[in-house]
């Protein structure tokens, strides 16, 4: 079989980029279809961005709209940014997940259908009125409707599986025929499933056989005529592997605490979409990281805090309302000027909101939402990589500073992929922590002179006993203190504390011309759309500038400056106009608010025709 | 916080676990005998000074870290616990010790409180109950008897108290205690007990509030009455009371009772078992006027101790695995790109 696509006789046709979006029931196995396409792909050499949609409900009623779960796929042979706006092929396993998704297939796009799932019982469910595979109401697409019920059925029918387990190999045979279609390496498809299933024999031989006559019957049906090649891209060298940000923040999160030297300690309540980091990191014991599943949300952060009292790199994982639990927690890290990092996986809101689509509707509440004076660092990822880089930032920072961090992701980058470059472990920085350990002179509150930061102390330590809470500390000793002017000196050392980190701060990198009409100002998950947004501007002539943050509080110490070297300033954000709103306040600036507030992230093309309706306005 | 503070435990006393802190509770409140008899009580269980924490919550009671020369953490209201359960996985070696009262314990923070003795950390948890919100100056409590009138029920309160030990018992408490602010000798000995005991240890302090809700044990303390009115629970031995030593508690079918001693049931009268769950319930749900309010150590057994568990896990994951970073890196599919 290793050598079987050397055998293949149809012709080839290279393509540049191809966008795929498998469809089906959330119980149809598309998100492993999916990521094993991506696997594949990856191994082929193409650079990819993938993007899995999925209902909040686990199992919907199957056949019905609400139960749809999707999974994009982008890969190409140059770079790219983003899972792709629309899908170039639309692979749907039955009619409601036809519907949901057939919008965004532009005329001409292809259509692989799963033909026996078209009956009366799933065509009422969805809602059709009439079969849209003999109505013609498809007649602007290349479909393909193929008997994939049937044809797995077929090639399973002496495997002694059930009907249920035989139905549910579709998704590999569908797989299979994908495979053949876009000329993909089969080897690592054949390993997963080797892995996946090689304690059960009969699901093993199955799942292959169902694989593989999906790929024969793209050689051998006449429905095909040719294949599809997407060469490799031209990808920097080195080690890669594919990651999800939720994945790539567990990772960097160990890798921080290593370079700390300290025990890992994640306190957290299972949230969608953050659940899959409580998950990671429970599966990792044997990096001295201990995971606490609270009772809440306000324990899963109050455990933490205990933990980095006790000296732990201390974590909370959550989502937006969790962060709402968290926020008086927060204030009390605040406060006594404990590392804690939090990491917010953004989703839409208010309230439940939409738990499994993307939003950046919380950075507000990063910046601003714990009451009192309160102020904290606030980092956010760009990319699903990224979060392993932003991870390593926030525990640097929130130790030298003694601080808690506020690390933004969203839904978006949590369950998004892309391959990473993976770094070298010596190049990674070293904040190996030395807890004090020297009574004399020593102060709970004492203060370094260039950070402002107090001595970390662990409990145990001879000599050092000293008590923290709540209340105002008096300035140096600790001690309570209701004194008008110590409260006031001391609110203003902790925000001159926080607002000093700006320094470390590298430049503003501006990608583009350094001043200009038009600068686009993005952070977080956005950064994917703005960028190749940006790049196709770029090729249509525009003058376009992009900026994109990761630090959001302290802002960085040249933005004020860069800003105002361009006529115009566009903020597109998945909200209501957070970061327009503190570079206005900030900048004294007219920053121009994007926003989308979908559940989806920007499509590339959103992003390219606002600037353009900006260039234009101007003209 | 001087290095002449640095003593070998053995040569501890009350006063190195007194803070340079004024001691800012009322004048006459309970709370000033609760901090005696633990300060008393510190030096003498062989751990270091600064292997002790206090971790509290938000309340009178819970200015108490402030007074003791521990480390201590005073924190946010009823979240003691949880903090405490951080502290706790990460320093298994610190003897963690949690001071809360009526209201951060069973109101704001009864959600931790049950979790903490489900998980079976190994801490103790000192509830200071004096059935009354002290620190905002007088709100009934979750503790108070039905029909208290108080600023919030100036009518009465309509609201069912809460038995702690009870609710403690049904969050599968491995160690329940009642001991009284007065009592110094029993405080003393049950603080002692509850350090023993390995896993989560609960004692509920019956405390006045001389301000607020002065006299809410009169009916259990008075020296007059108090023989009468105290079961003071002792291992093995027969639940005799009362100033004669005249009467004890025997079972009438599945109901507990009080009887007048004699000849012919002294053999009925039920001896104490901490190792008895039921028992347990039967104690937990004995209130005046009807029975004597035991105290003592009600409920004592062992389960395995939480931190323990976690600790056994890592242990094991890194035998199993190691734990190597560029491993862990380099998980799953990795390509390389020349």
């Amino acid at each position: 079989m290793s050598d079987g696509q050397t055998t293949f006789t149809k012709e080839r046709q290279e393509v540049e980029t191809v966008v795929i979006r498998f469809v089906g029931d959330s119980g149809d196995g598309m998100q492993l279809t999916g990521t094993q396409f991506t696997a594949a792909s990856a191994l082929a050499g193409n650079d990819i961005g993938t993007l899995p949609d999925f209902p909040a409900e686990i199992r919907a009623p199957a056949g019905t709209l609400a139960g749809v779960s999707g999974f994009q796929l982008n890969f190409s042979r140059s770079e790219i940014f983003t899972p792709g706006d629309h899908p170039d092929v639309l692979v749907a396993m039955n009619p409601a997940a036809l519907k949901s998704n057939l919008e965004d297939l532009p005329t001409g796009g292809m259509l692989i259908l799963d033909q026996e799932a078209f009956n009366e019982q799933n065509l009422k469910k969805a809602g059709y009125a009439a079969n849209p595979l003999t109505d013609g109401s498809l007649d602007r697409y290349r479909v393909f409707a193929v008997d994939i019920t049937r044809l797995t059925t077929l090639a399973l029918k002496d495997s002694g599986l059930s009907n249920k387990q035989v139905l549910r190999c579709k998704n590999f045979f569908t797989l299979g025929l994908m495979a053949w279609l876009y000329h993909r390496p089969i080897e690592p498809i054949l390993a997963f499933l080797a892995e996946r299933f090689g304690k059960n024999a009969a699901l093993l031989d199955a799942n292959t056989r169902a694989f593989k006559a999906g790929l024969f019957f793209g050689e051998t049906s006449d429905l095909f005529t040719m294949q599809y090649e997407v060469p490799p891209a031209t990808i920097a060298p080195g080690t890669y592997r594919n990651v999800t940000g939720n994945s790539a923040l567990c990772i960097g999160l160990i890798a921080a605490a290593e370079r700390a030297g300290l025990p890992l300690f994640l306190g957290s309540y299972p949230i969608t979409p953050a659940s899959d980091i409580l998950h990671d990191l429970s599966g990792h014991k044997e990096h001295d990281v201990v995971t606490f599943q609270a009772e809440d949300e306000i324990a899963g952060v109050g455990a933490a805090l205990g933990a980095a009292f006790g000296g732990a790199l201390a974590v909370t994982t959550t989502s937006g309302p969790g962060i709402d639990l968290k926020s008086e927690t927060i204030g009390l890290a605040v406060k006594t000027e404990l590392p804690l990092i939090i990491c917010d996986i953004q989703r839409g809101g208010p309230s439940t909101g939409l738990p499994t689509k993307t939003e950046q509707a919380d950075l507000l509440a990063a910046l601003y939402g714990r009451h009192g004076e309160a102020p904290a660092v606030v980092l956010a990822a760009c990319s699903p990589a990224d979060c392993f880089g932003t991870a390593i930032e926030a525990a640097r920072i929130a130790i030298k500073y003694m601080t808690p961090v506020y690390l933004l992701s969203d839904g978006y980058l949590a369950n998004g992929a892309e391959p990473w470059l993976l770094p070298k472990i010596d190049d990674l920085p070293d904040f190996r922590v030395e807890f004090r350990t020297d009574p004399s002179g020593y102060y709970p509150y004492l203060r370094d002179a260039e950070t402002l930061s107090r001595p970390w102390v662990v409990p145990g330590t001879p000599g050092l006993e000293h008590r923290i809470g709540g209340l105002e500390s008096e300035y140096l000793t600790g001690n309570i203190s209701y004194a008008p002017a110590n409260h006031e000196q001391m609110v203003r050392l902790r925000a001159k504390k926080i607002a000093g980190i700006a320094r470390e701060i590298p430049p503003t990198k501006i990608i583009g011309a350094e001043s200009g009409k038009v600068l686009v100002v993005g952070w977080g998950s956005t950064y994917g759309s703005i960028t190749a947004a940006v790049r196709s501007l770029h090729r249509d002539g525009l003058s376009v500038s992009q900026v994109h943050l990761r630090h959001l509080n302290p802002l960085p110490p040249d933005l004020g400056d860069v800003l105002r070297r361009f006529e115009h300033v566009l903020v597109p954000e998945m909200n209501m106009g957070h970061l327009s709103r503190v570079l206005r306040a900030e900048y004294l600036i007219d920053a121009i608010g994007f926003n989308k507030i979908q559940g989806r992230p920007f499509k590339v093309e959103e992003i390219v025709t606002r600037v353009k309706k900006l260039v234009e306005e101007e003209a | 916080m001087s290095i002449a503070n640095l003593k070998e435990p053995g040569k501890l006393t009350k006063k190195d676990f007194e803070s340079d802190q004024e001691v800012r509770w009322c004048p006459g409140c309970g709370d000033y005998a609760i901090l005696a008899q633990v300060q008393r009580v510190l030096p003498d269980l062989g751990i270091p000074r600064e292997n002790y924490v206090f971790v509290s919550g938000i309340g009178c009671s819970s200015r108490f870290p402030y007074y003791v020369n521990t480390y201590g953490f005073h924190t946010l209201h009823g979240r003691a616990p949880a903090i405490a359960t951080g502290l706790k996985l990460t320093r298994p070696e610190l003897s963690v010790w949690i001071v809360t009262g009526d209201g951060d314990a069973l109101s704001i923070g009864g959600n931790h409180l049950i979790h903490i003795l489900r998980r079976n950390l190994d801490v103790n948890i000192l509830l200071f109950n004096n059935r009354i919100y002290g620190l905002t100056k007088g709100q009934y409590s979750p503790t108070s008897e039905p029909g208290k009138v108080t600023k919030s029920t100036p009518d009465g309160s309509v609201d069912n108290p809460f038995k702690p030990l009870v609710l403690a018992l049904g969050a599968e408490a491995t160690f329940l205690a009642r001991t009284i602010d007065v009592e110094a000798r029993h405080l003393q000995d049950v603080v002692r007990r509850a350090h023993a005991h390995r896993g989560a240890s609960f004692v509920e302090i019956l405390q006045n509030c001389n301000i607020f809700n002065d006299g809410a044990f009169n009916d259990v303390t008075d020296r007059d009455i108090k023989a009468e009115h105290q079961l003071v629970l002792e291992e093995g031995k027969p639940m005799i009371f009362g100033k004669e030593r005249d009467k004890g508690i025997r079972m009438n079918g599945m109901r507990p009772e009080v009887v007048q001693l004699d000849s012919t049931n002294e053999s009925e009268i039920l001896v104490h078992d901490s190792k008895n769950p039921v028992l347990a319930y039967l104690l937990g749900h004995m209130t005046p006027p009807e029975f004597p309010t035991p105290i003592g150590v009600i409920y004592d057994v062992d389960r395995p101790v939480y931190e323990e568990g976690v600790q056994q896990q890592m242990r094991r994951a890194r035998e199993k695995r190691g734990g190597n970073l560029d491993g862990l890196l380099k998980r799953g599919d990795v390509w390389t790109v020349s």
